[in-house]
């Protein structure tokens, strides 16, 4: 089975988590003065369900044939490209994610942007850090004080919060 | 008229208003290219600033300025590294960023520049001309319509997706009308499938959702596929469009001009709905051949959203200067701006205070040419940053994502939601499902559920439909709109194997 339909199979068995509970367990907790009305919160995602599920049906049985095409990249050589990198590159994403609030905008951002530098192969260290500081600065300055918008730039037990 | 044309020119030719113009638009064009910052965030931070200046035509000219300038730079990081900021630029990516990975990132930013400076001006005329009467007829329009109005769009979406394709189009659109569910909705006061998450409670952030359909699996691709990003070598080839190309784009800026700007007047719609509405009508009513070239660099598709999008914006002004009702997020803030100046909206505007009306029409004319002067030199500097090296740019364009859906939420776990939506649209692109449906589905699921409620709740159920011919015939042509594409392809298979159809 190709790519899409794995793929529509997939979204059939979100879709039908998403209509069960749209026409089966919401509407408990609905109050009673509520049901009344012509409209209820989940008459919008009731009919959102059946089109989906019909949609992804059409995809996974094949109804509508569409040419194969083969994209930008081939998924099923995909050990021919530097897959490496790019999972590096989104482990290094989450550990951002993870390191911005405990260890401050300033050292977490130079350590994301030396970092992607890095597994991307570039080995100037000199240049990586001139140029990740002067970015991680600018943006700081941007964003915190022309901006106004609260970043904390150290960790928290420097500045004592 | 003309004795308030030289009203407002006399004010708008002030020289602190002129110095008002230029810095909204070079501000506005700075801030817009970061994603993340959309002209709704940018004139929220300049508020302070154009109320502490206590001149209510100067305020409105600088925060106008701010509005044009960030509509033009979301488009610049569109088209350049394919991160839209800002809704109404999302079209611009489809032609544009092709364009600039074939080396014409200057042709594109050339064209998004007169685009968008035609769109503007003539949104401007018509916005004169059109003012008064146009508050009537945005008037006529109930949810119903409105409601309708965006199931056309949706299924116009769906179908330009192109033969074979209109299922997972579809399926994508639905899936992004799903995710605008989750969250609290505007007219139930009831959290719905956050999975009793807390960070779910106000729904996924539009911003992240946008980076993570394109700009993060963009980056990947240029991880994944390293020679690709050789393409755009930031060498500046062809700046200038040649008389043939102008020719071509020609009707369409004119035709998206005025379309942008009606579809700007009705509240609600805005220069999204007009930038994807202008891309689908102009791809379908283009020749056979050039409709192959859509999404792949074509001068057309590009030049369509950018003239839709700065003519919508003109036309948003519409209603909230002649009715002070806001028409969308932006205008929104900018009554509010305007009601801590002590200027009241509305239709007694034009008679109480001619010189504020007059000066922001002859502020935009005045916006446009400086943004057209001001950009044109600066584009070469502008796609330089494509001939930065592949090491340093990919981590910059990931921060860039980060940033922007960081600053948006001011939350870590959005962070997170970004990684996995990323990693989710990467599998969905390598399977060759269209992207760009599920976020317009998302971006106007909010509003079609709220319209649709609203007309259920006021017929009483789904009469509605049949009750205003209006809303019916809308509907019809949705319906048509999404089965002519396999229709015609049937017909041509049929044709192709030798089958007569009759005519």
């Amino acid at each position: 089975m190709a790519l899409d339909r794995w793929i529509a199979l997939v979204l059939l068995g979100i879709c039908l988590i998403y209509g069960y509970t749209a026409w089966f367990t919401m509407d408990d907790a609905l109050a009673p003065f509520m049901r009344r009305n012509p409209i209820w919160p989940s008459t919008f995602p009731k009919v959102l369900s059946v089109l989906a599920i019909i949609a992804s049906l059409v995809i996974l049985l094949g109804i509508e044939k569409g040419e194969q095409k083969i994209g930008d990249i081939d998924y099923r050589r995909l050990g021919d490209y530097k897959i490496g990198q790019a999972l590096m590159l989104l482990g290094l994403m989450v550990a951002y994610a993870l390191l911005l609030r405990p260890a401050g905008f300033l050292f977490s951002t130079v350590g994301f942007l030396v970092g992607g530098s890095f597994i991307l192969g570039e080995r100037r260290w000199i240049m990586m850090f001139l140029v990740s500081g002067l970015a991680t600065g600018i943006v700081w300055y941007l964003v915190q004080v022309v901006l106004g918008i609260f970043l904390r730039p150290l960790p928290g037990f420097l500045v004592g919060g | 008229m003309l004795e308030g044309l030289l009203i407002g020119l006399q004010t708008a030719l002030s020289l602190q208003n002129l110095l008002m113009v230029i810095g909204g638009c070079l501000i506005g064009t700075f801030i817009g290219m970061l994603p993340g910052l959309g002209p709704m965030s940018i004139i929220a931070i300049m508020i302070p600033v154009a109320i502490s200046m206590g001149d209510p035509s100067a305020a409105l000219i600088l925060l106008a300025g701010v509005y044009y300038g960030a509509i033009f730079g979301g488009s610049t990081s569109s088209i350049l590294l394919n991160a839209p900021g800002v809704a109404g630029t999302v079209a611009s990516s489809f032609d544009g960023y092709p364009m600039a990975r074939q080396g014409k990132a200057g042709k594109a930013l050339t064209i998004a520049a007169i685009a968008s400076f035609a769109g503007g001006t003539i949104g401007a005329l018509l916005l004169m001309v059109f003012a008064p009467a146009l508050s009537s007829v945005a008037l006529l329009f109930h949810s119903a319509e409105y409601f309708a109005l965006m199931v056309v769009g949706l299924s116009a979406i769906a179908a330009f997706a192109g033969t074979g394709q209109v299922a997972k189009a579809m399926l994508m659109t639905l899936l992004g009308l799903i995710m605008a569910t989750v969250g609290e909705g505007a007219l139930f006061n009831q959290p719905r499938f956050t999975m009793g998450l807390m960070d779910l409670q106000s729904g996924f952030g539009f911003i992240t959702l946008a980076m993570a359909m394109f700009a993060l699996p963009e980056a990947l691709f240029l991880v994944l596929k390293p020679k690709d990003a050789g393409s755009a070598d930031g060498e500046i080839k062809d700046l200038r469009i040649s008389r043939a190309e102008a020719k071509s784009i020609a009707p369409v800026i004119g035709r998206q001009s005025i379309q942008g700007f009606f579809i700007g007047v009705l509240p609600g719609a805005g220069a999204t709905i007009a930038s994807f509405l202008g891309y689908a009508v102009e791809r379908n009513i283009a020749p056979k051949k050039e409709q192959e070239e859509f999404g792949k660099g074509s001068i057309k598709g590009l030049a369509a959203p950018e003239t839709a999008n700065n003519a919508a914006c003109t036309g948003s002004f519409v209603p909230l200067l002649t009715l002070g009702i806001p028409g969308s997020g932006t205008t929104a803030i900018l009554l509010g701006a305007l009601i801590a100046l002590n200027v009241t909206p509305g239709p007694r505007l034009m008679l109480d205070e001619p010189q504020v009306f007059w000066a922001v029409i002859m502020s935009m004319f005045i916006g446009n040419l400086v943004l057209l002067v001001l950009n044109l030199p600066l584009i070469p500097y502008i796609a330089k940053v494509l001939s930065v090296q592949r090491n340093y740019l990919i981590p910059f364009i990931l921060f860039f994502t980060l940033m922007g859906a960081y600053i948006g939420q001011n939350n870590a776990t959005e962070l997170l939601l970004l990684v996995g939506f990323g990693i989710f649209a990467t599998i969905l692109r390598f399977a060759d499902y269209p992207l760009a449906p599920l976020l317009i589905g998302f971006i106007l699921g909010g509003m079609l559920e709220d319209n649709f409620s609203r007309s259920m709740q006021l017929y009483d159920g789904v009469s509605f439909i049949w009750e205003r011919p209006m809303t019916l015939g809308l509907l019809v042509i949705a319906v048509i709109l999404v089965i002519l594409p396999s229709y015609r392809a049937r017909r041509a298979k049929l044709r192709a194997q030798g089958v007569a159809d009759g005519d």
